[in-house]
Order: C-alpha cells, then structure tokens, then sequence
C-alpha cells in the first residue's frame, strides 16, 4: 500500500486511458504524456499500460507500507527517499532519482519536490497502482469524473501483484533533451474555416502557454487565426493533439481528457510524436509550431 | 470527402446524420484492423486508426462511406428502440409552455408524440443528444444555466432532447425526470442510448 501524505498541486492515478468508448461520450483520458508513463512502468518491470500516479508541479510525498520498487520518469524533480531506522547515515538513500528503478523498504517516505523543467512526472510502482478499473481503465478523467478522484492526503492506494512480472532489467533511461519546444503539426481538417495564411500565422508564433490549461488542454495566447467563415460548425469527433479555435482565434491544443466530440474547427493536429511535449508544457512557457 | 485529423484520425464527410449512423452500423458490423475509435457526428464520422495502413483504411472507408449513401442503403444493425418513462414535473415545465404557447399537457403531448433518434454523444459520458424533436418545443437554452441538474433529469434546448446520464452543470431546460438509468459504468454497453437508438418518451406518473 501507498500512503499519500500530500499529493502537491494536482495528482491523479494515471494508465493508458480508456480507448473505444469516444462514440459514448467517453474521453479517452490516460497519462497526458503517455511516453514518459510507459518508460517508469518499464523500468521497474511492468507491462507499459499499467497505472501510475501523475504529478503536476511535482510536491508529492508518499509513505510506503510494504517494500516497492519505484521509478519516476517524466518532468525531472529532485527525489528525497528517507528510510526507516536501522538505515546508514542519515536515512537518506541517495540511490532514489529520475529515470532509474529503486527499491523502496517498508515505512519509506519519499518526496518529490518540484520540477526544474516540464510539468508532468509520472511514478510507477512495480506491480502497478491497483485501483478498481472503470471501463477496462484506471485513469482518472478530469473532464467526465470516471475513474478515482484526484489523490487527496491521508489516500492509500493499493499495490498490484508482482509475482508473475518478469525481472527488471533496465538500469536506467537518460532524460529526453530539454529545450524550446518546436511543435510539428499537419494541417486541418477544418483548415479551409480559416482565412489565408491562418496556418503561417500559427507557425510564425510563438504562443504562451495560459494559466488555465489542464489536462483537457492547453490555452494558448498568441497570433489569432481568423476565420474565412462564420457560423457552426457541427459537432464532430476530436482527436488527442486538435488545436481547436474557438471564436476568439486563440487556439487551445486537446490533450488526454478532451471531449470527444466539439463544435469549434480544428485548424491543425499535432505530429504524434509531439504529443508528450505539449503535455509538460507549464504556463507562461512559450512554443513554436512548424508544418 | 475524407479529411485528415493527424496522424491516426481520418474524418469522413457524411452529409447527414443518417449515412453517418449507417457508416458507424457498417464499420462496427466489421471492423477494419487498427481502428480504436469510431464516433458518429450529425455529418461526420470520425475514425482512429493508430495501427492501420493509411492508403488502405483510406480505401476501405471510401468505399464504406459510398455503400452508406447509396440510395435505399439499409441499416447494417438491427434498429434499437428504447422506450424512456418520463414523470413530467420538471423545473421549467411551465416556462416551456408560455414560450411554445403551449399549455403544459399539450408540451408533454409533444414530447412523447414523435420517436426520437439519438444523434451523437458529448458533453458527459451517456450524455446523447436526441434528434427529431418536434420543432413547436425548440426554445433556447437557459440564459443562466443551473450549477446542477441530477441525474435523469428530461430537458429540451434548440432542436434537441436529452436524458441527463449523471449530474452535472446545465443549461438545457428540464420538463422531468426519468427513472430509467442511461449510464452505467458497470454494464456493458454502459450507454442505453448509442447513436442510431430510437427514443420513445411515455409520461408516467410520479
């Protein structure tokens, strides 16, 4: 079991979401940087889709009931292990980091301060939070309320089983490189809603990531696209990486919990790959976008 | 027409809701390889294919999208209907009478008087959006909308109905309350009213 004695600033159990149900107004949902969640699951031995916790600005502490083994992957925090008495030096276990299994023993506390880059931390347990699913997913959807309730202190989530995991055999991952993000997107598919040159004028930027995104989206304040046509578009089905523009011309760029269908054009969606970037976005970065 | 939306989603044109639900029918009748959403719109359809060949999901729904608007194209599913038992004592019940000049008996009378088809599902899971109401009770969505609206809640706004699935925010205007429950997260399917369902409100006393 893992104890929360204070989850920071927004904390969720996270998997890969629940894929299949968009046409029941079901969001997806799942780790909004869905890379940086498989690499801790596989670093402690773990299928990839297995559940995590999310940290947002990290400032988490957990006190671990049973041994465990952890890794953390995603926006890079400093990690503080304190292990229980008898234990050398001064309790800390410098072993505990980013990017690299440890062991966890029994009455551990570990805090995680907050990120010196990105926004997004994710930490897998071996065995997996286990947590009841809904809908085959234990992801918690901020937009629709399936799934746990974001974590709370005093919450103990319980550990899957890890008998039947295979050995960890991945020491350690580097870091992805940090920097400027530079984000490729592919044009439309209701980019003939826009006026000439809306898609330079995206791509000329650079916008600043708002205050008020979430895991829904990120807002983005920059250039406005304006539109060549006024009027509704019908509702359609949306897509993870959408930038949608509502009326104002500010773009806001869909992640995980997104609706899955929306009124408003889609101008461009972004290149897969670039999915995870956006998603460790925090607000007053700046980013770029290129065709 | 068949348009991009990234990487993994096609968004195929439909036109109407109709060849929109008879594309939906097909492709869920056999499914192509790879594909991990399908979501009806009034005129689209909208397909995730993470893991397909783009030129041949292309193809493939090119040629389903065709077979969905020929003209006599039949349903590939069996039509579904539901019948929703609704007790008529809704919040704005009387409001929805002076607007539509109607008294409120003559309001439940057209609401239970026309079968109904649900559309497309958003705003919250479950949450589908009933089409073909009569066009005497399309009347605006609240100016204010209520912080909370409990689940089951029967409301109408502009051109459509719907079934509130859970609680939640909302503007649309509420003529009762269903004891039928249209989502559960345990069942499966967890939504009674899919896209293509036929709805049938019956007034029942409370």
């Amino acid at each position: 079991m893992i104890e929360v004695l204070a989850p920071g600033p927004y904390a969720t159990v996270q998997d890969l979401g629940r894929p299949g149900y968009g046409h029941l107004g079901v969001p997806r949902s799942g780790a909004a940087d869905a890379p940086s969640l498989r690499l801790a699951n596989r670093l402690v031995g773990n299928p990839e889709g297995a559940a995590g916790i999310e940290l947002t600005f990290g400032g988490c502490g957990l006190r671990f009931s049973a041994g465990a083994w952890v890794a953390l992957a995603g926006a890079p925090c400093p990690v503080e292990l304190l292990v229980p008495a008898p234990a050398p030096g001064d309790g800390r276990d410098p072993r505990a980091g980013m990017c690299a299994p440890f062991w966890v023993p029994a009455g551990g506390r570990m805090r995680v301060g907050t990120p010196a880059t990105g926004l997004r931390t994710y930490l897998a347990v071996r065995g997996g939070v286990d947590v009841p699913p809904v809908l085959g997913s234990r992801s918690a959807d901020s937009l629709s309320g399936l799934g746990p309730a974001p974590l709370a202190p005093g919450d103990v989530l319980p550990v899957g089983r890890t008998r039947a995991l295979p050995p960890i055999t991945v020491d350690a991952a580097p870091p992805r490189p940090a920097g400027p993000p530079v984000l490729r997107i592919l044009p439309g598919p209701r980019d003939d809603w826009f006026a000439p040159g809306a898609l330079e004028a995206l791509c000329a930027g650079p916008y600043e990531v708002s205050q008020d995104s979430n895991r829904v989206g990120v807002r983005l304040r920059g250039p406005a696209l304006e539109r060549a046509r006024n009027g509704e578009l019908p509702s359609e089905g949306m897509v993870a990486g959408a930038l949608q523009v509502p009326p104002d011309g500010q773009p806001i760029v869909f992640l995980a919990d997104h609706p899955p269908t929306g009124g408003y054009p889609v101008v461009a969606v972004l290149a897969a790959a670039d999915l995870a970037a956006v998603a460790q976005l925090r607000p007053g970065d700046l980013v770029r976008f290129r065709r | 027409m068949i348009r991009r939306a990234g990487e993994h989603g096609l968004l195929v044109e439909t036109g109407t809701l109709e060849v929109s639900h008879r594309l939906d029918a097909l492709l869920r009748a056999d499914r192509p390889a790879g594909v991990t959403e399908i979501v009806p719109g009034p005129a689209t359809v909208l397909v995730v294919a993470p893991g397909a060949d783009p030129a041949g999901i292309r193809a493939r729904l090119s040629a389903l999208a065709a077979a969905a608007r020929a003209p006599g194209a039949e349903a590939a599913a069996p039509e579904r209907t539901v019948t929703v038992p609704v007790v008529y004592d809704g919040a704005d019940l009387a409001e929805v009478a002076a607007l539509t000049g109607l008294t409120a008996q003559e309001v439940v009378d057209r609401h239970t008087g026309r079968e109904l088809v649900a559309g497309w599902l958003g705003f919250a899971p479950g949450f589908a959006y009933l089409t073909g109401l009569d066009p005497v009770l399309h009347v605006p969505r609240l100016a204010t909308p209520r912080t909370s609206v409990p689940a089951g809640a029967v409301a109408i706004a502009g051109p459509y109905s719907a079934v509130y699935p859970s609680a939640s925010p909302g503007g649309w205007r509420l003529l009762g309350r269903s004891p039928l429950p249209v989502w559960d997260a345990a069942a499966d399917p967890p939504a009674v009213l899919a896209p293509g369902t036929r709805v049938r409100f019956r007034a029942v006393a409370g």
